[in-house]
């Protein structure tokens, strides 16, 4: 892809992350680490990879994606917004009363396409929806992002093994591997291991890649295209946090706070991205 | 009194409304012999999924299916499909109100010879107690048909909750099925009885054996658990001296209690007739565990006695 292109794209993340700091605010808490990791990934599917179209959200023809660590939401209303699925003001009012920008997803947000946040479910939901364009002779694709803490879960093998019993090619999942559970490093927590070797025995293609360079990013997603017969799995390698200086790779801001400061420190933080 | 399988006819309702509308599809976690989903399987392979032993994916990818436009029904053993998916339900299918349909075969104790462990009684409370669910029991073959074909009608999720055995069929033309709507099977002025699934019909055989004594015994067939409107209670209630509940499923948080419920501030006295807060067990017969629970005519009886001494 052209260099203009992917600086566009990663114009597009300074936008996501900027969102993503407009939903956290000041003093209220919010999932700051996982969606400032996810930031570039989510760009490069809403603005770059998938076929959708704002202004019909329920074409049945549309790609979907679904983030099955649902937590880190707060980088989908941020894209979202920018597509103008609803106004960018509404990114402020993210988590009040009455908000349609909920602390997980929700399928009553325009945009949103399942209910998540529970995790370990998202990819079932994908495999469901796979099956479904399978079904309809539909040529649509279904994009999940899930988390590397949330491979714990027993159910995300379950439809890792579902995925590959039914030659779902049409199904991508993305892995935000930042290294990071809520509770602190992976490595130190509760590490699964190696977790492209578990996808590849499960029948899966697999890429590996910087979840930040937007051309890695780029090129994986489009190679995912032109595979058949079986499901794909991008490894990206993340930074929880990323393009906050003080949050990255300190799972205290897994779900936390910023102060007046930090807050400000977040926004020059972000404004200074060179892009 | 003729009897009939209720799986076997909802394993055959599930076929034929497969055949009129497209958006069904049928998922099974490895029990379409018993679940009857092997009439769907062997008739329409391309709309049934076979999803291994593993209950939690298969709820979700039923939230996916549905999502795309699809009627999902899923299939296990009533034990496994409410207990086992718990969450996924919850969050994935009631939260966001998919028409997912979650189909509990060999509810109660029906199951007998498997024991504890293949046992439900406590799925009606479990599945009572999300927002956005709606819960039937059919009764007999028919009213499982009915339910089936209602179910396409309806915007939401549904648990419905079948017999293993085969069951007299007691309902009829006059009783057409409609979620939320309560029939009267039999006619009476002294006690009304609520009864949901097996025990309608201890509850009808107690009727007969009360009638002969000159006590007069309505019985109620609530085949929609959940919404239990307080009219349609209401209806059966005029006049009579009290209410007897009949469940073969947990006192705590079953048709019991959603009539206590919705009653509580009625100044009418109402007995509670199911399993004392236990587990099941194994026996060589469905009859006996029944009798052995205190799921049977005469239960209903001695309550109804108790209510007018």
């Amino acid at each position: 892809m052209e260099n203009k292109k992917i600086r566009e794209l990663e114009k597009k993340a300074k936008i996501v992350r900027e969102g993503i700091l407009d939903c956290i605010g000041i003093d209220k808490k919010g999932h700051l680490g996982g969606s400032m990791s996810s930031a570039d990934l989510v760009t490069a599917l809403y603005f770059y990879k998938m076929k959708i179209n704002p202004k019909n959200a329920d074409d049945p023809e549309r790609d979907r994606f679904i983030f099955s660590k649902g937590h880190s939401v707060l980088a989908q209303y941020a894209a979202l917004a920018e597509l103008g699925y609803f106004p960018r003001s509404e990114l402020k009012k993210t988590k009040e009363l009455g908000s349609i920008l909920q602390g997980h997803p929700e399928i009553r947000t325009p945009g949103i396409e399942a209910n998540t946040g529970s995790l370990g479910q998202g990819l079932s939901i994908g495999v469901g929806m796979a099956l479904a364009a399978k079904l309809d002779h539909k040529n649509y694709r279904i994009y999940v992002i899930v988390g590397d803490g949330e491979l714990c879960e027993g159910q995300i093998w379950e439809a890792v093994t579902c995925a590959n019993f039914y030659r779902l090619d049409n199904l991508v999942a993305i892995l935000d591997k930042n290294q990071f559970q809520a509770s602190g490093a992976i490595k130190e927590r509760y590490d699964i291991g190696n977790i492209r070797a578990k996808f590849k025995a499960y029948g899966w293609k697999t890429w590996e890649i910087d979840g930040h360079n937007m051309t890695e990013i780029v090129a994986a997603l489009d190679q995912t295209d032109q595979v058949k017969n079986s499901p794909c799995a991008i490894i990206a390698h993340t930074i929880k946090g990323k393009g906050v200086s003080f949050a990255e790779n300190n799972y205290s801001f897994h779900n936390n706070s910023l102060t007046p400061e930090q807050y400000e420190q977040a926004r020059k933080d972000i404004a200074s991205i060179k892009v | 009194m003729k009897m009939e399988n209720l799986r076997e006819a909802y394993g055959k309702e599930l076929l034929a409304v497969a055949r009129m509308d497209e958006r069904v599809v049928v998922l099974d976690a490895d029990l379409c012999g018993s679940t009857m989903t092997i009439f769907m399987e062997k008739e329409m392979p391309e709309r049934f999924f076979e999803m291994g032993i593993a209950e939690q994916n298969m709820v979700s990818v039923a939230a996916g299916l549905s999502l795309a436009g699809k009627i999902p029904f899923i299939n296990s053993f009533s034990v496994f499909a409410a207990g086992q998916p718990y969450n996924q339900i919850r969050q994935g299918v009631a939260l966001p109100n998919l028409n997912v349909r979650i189909v509990g075969s060999s509810c109660g104790l029906s199951d007998a010879g498997d024991g504890a462990t293949h046992q439900s009684v406590e799925d009606i409370a479990i599945m009572r107690a999300i927002p956005n669910m709606t819960v039937i029991v059919p009764v007999d073959a028919d009213e499982t048909r009915q339910a089936v074909r209602a179910s396409l009608r309806h915007q939401g999720p549904i648990y419905i909750r079948i017999s293993r055995s085969s069951l007299p069929i007691l309902t009829s033309h006059h009783t057409v099925f409609e979620i939320g709507k309560m029939h009267c099977l039999a006619e009476g002025s002294d006690i009304t009885v609520f009864a949901t699934g097996i025990m309608v019909f201890q509850a009808l055989r107690a009727h007969e054996i009360l009638k002969e004594k000159g006590i007069s015994v309505r019985v109620v067939n609530v085949s929609t658990m959940k919404p239990l409107h307080l009219e349609e209670i209401l209806k059966h209630i005029k006049g009579v001296k009290g209410i007897v509940t009949a469940e073969e499923h947990s006192i705590i948080g079953g048709l019991g209690s959603a009539i206590a419920e919705t009653l509580c501030d009625r100044m009418i006295p109402i007995k509670i007739i199911g399993i004392k807060d236990q587990f099941g067990q194994s026996a060589s017969t469905h009859e006996e565990l029944l009798e052995y629970y205190g799921l049977t005519p005469q239960a209903i009886i001695k309550k109804v006695e108790t209510l007018l001494e």
